[in-house]
């Protein structure tokens, strides 16, 4: 990792470098080789919307830090991980220098760890120089006091170094519906705690994000002259825009949650724009799709440049784990380039395409982690979209690829996935489905790849 | 003698490199040999157990346990034709001891020695082996056969260095996104097994670097046997006693130490047919040829019986019995929950993998050669370490199952031990069956739904039915279970499973 900046450093670098040679030796071949490689560079200013009741110009760019680099503990016991700091360090510095000022994060966030990390790295920059977004993250049944969910906010400023929270959020409301909802932020008296920090400047402003239970985000707006939100955090990306309840049963139709805030002129933060990478390891033809109609962008800058495109948008998280991330979604929107009508249509028929593949809808995002009989849900589900994507699903002994694709899953399955902790050791308790913010059925997902791998094993597809 | 040598008349040469021919011709035989068994060992993707899985089986004792008549007549005519020949290019621990022989002899030339056969120590050897067969002391037969004594060696000791090479490549066919290679799951099953193999070893490689064939010769009782036939094998090695000018070069260079020069005879019993003192007679007074059923030139005299060295090997077979066994644990990751090891839990009676009949049948006939635990791909088959089954296999499903779909133990079983089956047998012989422990079930302990039991049942046999509780119970209709262990491995419950087989004595077809 210790080569990502290097590698940009050595990339403007090399632009200068022969920007020179290119002065003395001009129409050399190497400076139009140069050009060519730099094209992921940074080349103009980031954009920024604005806060409608605050005036503050925020990134469209929002730092996520929910995926941070992780290294071996030294000393500690195989497969313990530990946030590498410095890198975390080398992530906010480069993503400061380059106009992002938005990070959010999460005291559950990282196995709890997020906060203090990105405490650490912020505090070593003048305050006024970032907005911190935190949530309150009460989900266990423990934490619904109003007492318990107080310490968990004083808890966050702490750890994030500061005295105010520029946006507060409630944290994944709809999972579990109103009743939820009422045990978590009202009954308590939290919310009404939250809005009193509001009024005393300690919090800037205040939201939720959302997930789930479509009632729920219609009952919190209905409210709006009283609880007077500042910005909601909705789920949007390409796939998720026009999805109907017929389709799935999911209720992150995208397309009418913005409808809804920008009626009633609230803004928008967007999460999971690339669905925590699911839209840019798409399957062969999708990435071929893409790249053939702007071959020198990543296929990532489709998804940010989807979100950023929307007007109503205060800033498009991306939890950005490595240096080519960033680097990527900086080119992406320094400045953002916004989609065209033509853009949208076929943005939405590439999304058509991409519902046919049978991938399971998860994100990686570990809420359903630790799973109490050890098995390692996300690696299941996202070594099984990974086959799917390269096509190594055969479903038939006749399938011309069968040994091969047979072979191939097999083989990744046991490398992506400790065979203690693969999906036969399942057992259906549950205990992990109210956790899913995406509202997988993880235990029938994990009882069907089982299937699917017993009947590869045993030949009799 | 390097005056000889330089003496030596070129027609006689003609003759020395023709001989010559039969010793390289006997060693590329030897090498190709033992480069066809030793993967059999080795190789954990069953390919070259399912194309040489016959090397294994033409060997001496598996077919003679087997009751494999073709081979055991095939080998007697080849060893009454050709002398024990078996012994220089079939017995892959034969093969061995000459490859420790011939850097023996890169140390000191001419090291040999003629003596006299150590008869009392090989027909007591012979004895003990035909009595530990009659009697099923196993043990015994496990510990004298050379073929399994082989296998030990290679499985326990060559086998952890091919897995952890295979693994250097897989992570770097990781690297590289490519399938060609997988890691494999290195488990070290038995200490005992190993340290039997380690002392084996030693002993075997100073024996072979000192004296050639002693092992072969004194106590190998395959050695002793072939060698009642190959007194009268019709081709033999010859003595031109006109020729002959005593000077020893031959018997010197023999590992059998059965070239007894002053009385010019050769002792057929020992002669392993290896050729090497043909090409070493300047004088061409030696040669291997037709003699048809003249009688053994061999001196039979019983003689004084090695003490010392026979206490040695007891003793170290006695260290390598009581060796005791224990299990390395296994780290876990720190992000998820932690799973602890399953223990094996106390079974009545044992479990025989499927195609061994019954635990009678699998003592009978097994050598302890590790060719099925070697080759078991699920971590279920592993040597035993009691004394009376001491390294025979059992099966437990601490770390797998029993898949449907596998029957490789079966395949390359080459003493009759694991009968051949093939999938549709094994969904239907019953080698023990399931018994639930309600005190260990999660549905009762936990309060939590689980089946994961039932769910992964290859026969249908456990249904889930509702508890007190609330929550629902395995029920298990034992008739239909066949004890693969599909449910005792996937079970939840830590370190000891609610569900878990008993082994059945007979095994049943259902």
């Amino acid at each position: 990792m210790n080569n990502n900046i290097s590698r940009r450093d050595f990339l403007k670098r090399l632009g200068i470098g022969t920007s020179v040679a290119g002065l003395t030796l001009a129409g050399c071949k190497n400076a139009e080789k140069t050009v060519a490689l730099a094209s992921d560079a940074i080349e103009g200013e980031m954009t920024y919307r604005t806060n409608p009741k605050t005036g503050e110009k925020v990134s469209i760019l929002g730092y996520g830090c929910m995926r941070w680099p992780t290294k071996p503990i030294e000393g500690g016991k195989e497969g313990e991980e530990e946030i590498d700091q410095e890198m975390v360090n080398r992530l906010v510095d480069t993503a400061l220098e380059n106009g992002v000022n938005y990070f959010d994060t999460s005291p559950v966030y990282c196995q709890g760890m997020s906060e203090r990390s990105t405490g650490i790295a912020l505090s070593r920059h003048p305050r006024d120089s970032y907005y911190i977004a935190t949530k309150l993250s009460n989900f266990n049944p423990a934490t619904h006091s109003r007492e318990a969910s107080i310490a968990m906010y004083e808890n966050s400023k702490k750890e994030l170094q500061t005295d105010y929270i520029d946006y507060m959020l409630l944290h994944a409301v709809g999972g579990g519906g109103l009743e939820s909802l009422r045990q978590r932020y009202i009954d308590n008296g939290v919310l009404d705690f939250l809005m009193k920090e509001r009024e005393e400047g300690r919090i800037k402003n205040l939201g939720f994000s959302y997930h789930g239970d479509i009632e729920v985000f219609d009952y919190l707006l209905s409210k709006q002259d009283e609880y007077k939100w500042d910005f909601v955090q909705i789920q949007l990306n390409y796939l998720d825009w026009k999805r109907s309840k017929e389709e799935e049963p999911l209720n992150v139709n995208a397309h009418y949650l913005y409808d809804e805030l920008e009626k009633r002129g609230i803004p928008a933060v967007i999460m999971e724009p690339l669905l925590g990478g699911r839209l840019a390891k798409v399957p062969d033809n999708i990435a071929n799709r893409l790249k053939q109609r702007e071959p020198e962008e990543s296929v990532a800058s489709w998804a940010f440049r989807f979100a950023g495109t929307h007007p109503d948008i205060l800033t498009v998280l991306s939890g950005m784990t490595y240096m080519e991330h960033l680097e990527d979604n900086l080119h992406t929107y320094s400045p953002l380039k916004p989609l065209t009508e033509d853009d949208l249509v076929f943005l939405q028929e590439t999304a058509d395409i991409m519902k046919e593949y049978p991938t399971v809808p998860c994100n990686d995002c570990k809420y359903c982690m630790p799973c109490p009989y050890g098995i390692d849900i996300p690696a299941n589900l996202l070594h099984y979209n990974k086959c799917v994507n390269e096509d190594n699903i055969p479903t038939s002994r006749q399938s011309p690829n069968y040994a091969q694709a047979r072979r191939a899953f097999l083989v990744s399955l046991d490398r992506s996935v400790p065979k203690l902790r693969q999906a036969s050791h399942c057992i259906g308790c549950n205990q992990c489905v109210s956790h899913c913010p995406q509202e997988i059925d993880i235990p029938k997902e994990l009882h069907r790849i089982d299937d699917y791998v017993e009947k590869l094993k045993q030949q009799t597809i | 003698m390097a005056i000889n040598e330089k003496l030596e008349p070129i027609n006689k040469g003609n003759i020395a490199n023709k001989q010559n021919l039969l010793q390289k011709f006997r060693r590329l035989l030897a090498i190709i040999s033992i480069l066809l068994i030793t993967p059999l060992f080795l190789d954990f993707s069953g390919t070259w157990q399912s194309i040489f899985g016959w090397m294994a089986k033409i060997q001496f004792l598996p077919a003679l346990l087997s009751l494999n008549i073709i081979v055991i007549l095939c080998l007697i005519i080849l060893t009454l034709l050709f002398g024990r020949l078996y012994c220089s290019v079939i017995c892959p621990l034969g093969i061995m001891q000459d490859g420790f022989g011939w850097l023996g002899k890169k140390a000191k030339k001419n090291r040999y020695s003629y003596s006299k056969p150590l008869n009392i120590l090989r027909y007591s050897f012979l004895a003990i082996m035909v009595v530990a067969i009659i009697a099923g002391i196993n043990s015994m037969v496990a510990l004298l056969a050379p073929y399994s004594a082989y296998g030990r060696i290679v499985s326990s000791l060559l086998r952890p260095v091919w897995i952890w090479g295979n693994n250097l490549l897989a992570s770097w066919a990781e690297q590289h996104d490519s399938y060609a290679f997988y890691n494999v799951e290195y488990w070290q099953n038995g200490y005992s097994i190993m340290i039997v193999a380690v002392v084996t070893l030693i002993i075997l490689a100073i024996l072979a670097w000192r004296n050639g064939r002693t092992y072969c010769n004194s106590i190998c009782p395959v050695g002793t046997v072939l060698g009642f036939f190959s007194r009268f094998s019709l081709f033999r090695i010859v003595i031109d006693k006109s020729k002959c000018v005593n000077c020893n070069l031959c018997s010197r260079n023999c590992k059998s130490s059965c070239i007894d020069i002053p009385n010019h005879k050769v002792d057929y019993s020992r002669c392993v047919s290896c050729f090497d003192c043909l090409g070493k007679c300047n004088k061409g007074a030696l040669s291997f040829k037709y003699v048809g059923l003249k009688s053994s030139g061999a001196d039979t005299d019983p003689k004084k019986v090695d003490g010392s060295r026979r206490q040695f090997l007891s003793t170290a077979a006695i260290v390598g019995a009581s060796a005791a066994l224990s299990a390395a644990d296994k780290t876990v990751d720190g992000g998820l929950a932690a799973i602890e090891d399953k223990k094996v839990p106390k079974r009545k009676t044992r479990i025989a993998p499927p195609g061994a009949i019954s635990l009678h049948n699998l003592n009978d006939h097994c050598t302890a050669c590790q060719l099925c635990v070697s080759a078991c791909p699920n971590g279920v088959l592993r040597p035993m370490t009691d004394i009376e089954n001491f390294m025979q296999p059992e099966s437990s499903y601490e770390r797998g199952y029993c898949r449907p779909e596998c029957t490789r133990c079966s395949d390359v079983c080459p003493t009759g031990a694991i009968r051949p089956i093939d999938t549709a047998d094994k969904s239907s012989i019953q080698i023990g069956h399931a018994v639930w422990v309600k005190a260990n079930c999660i549905p009762i302990t936990d309060e939590v739904e689980c089946g994961n039991c039932a769910r992964h049942c290859p026969t249908g046999a456990i249904s889930m039915v509702d508890y007190k509780n609330g929550h629902k119970i395995p029920v298990v209709n034992t008739e239909r279970c066949i004890g693969c262990g599909a449910c005792e491995n996937l079970c939840p419950a830590r370190p000891f499973s609610a569900i878990y087989v008993e082994g059945h004595e007979n095994h049943r077809i259902i």
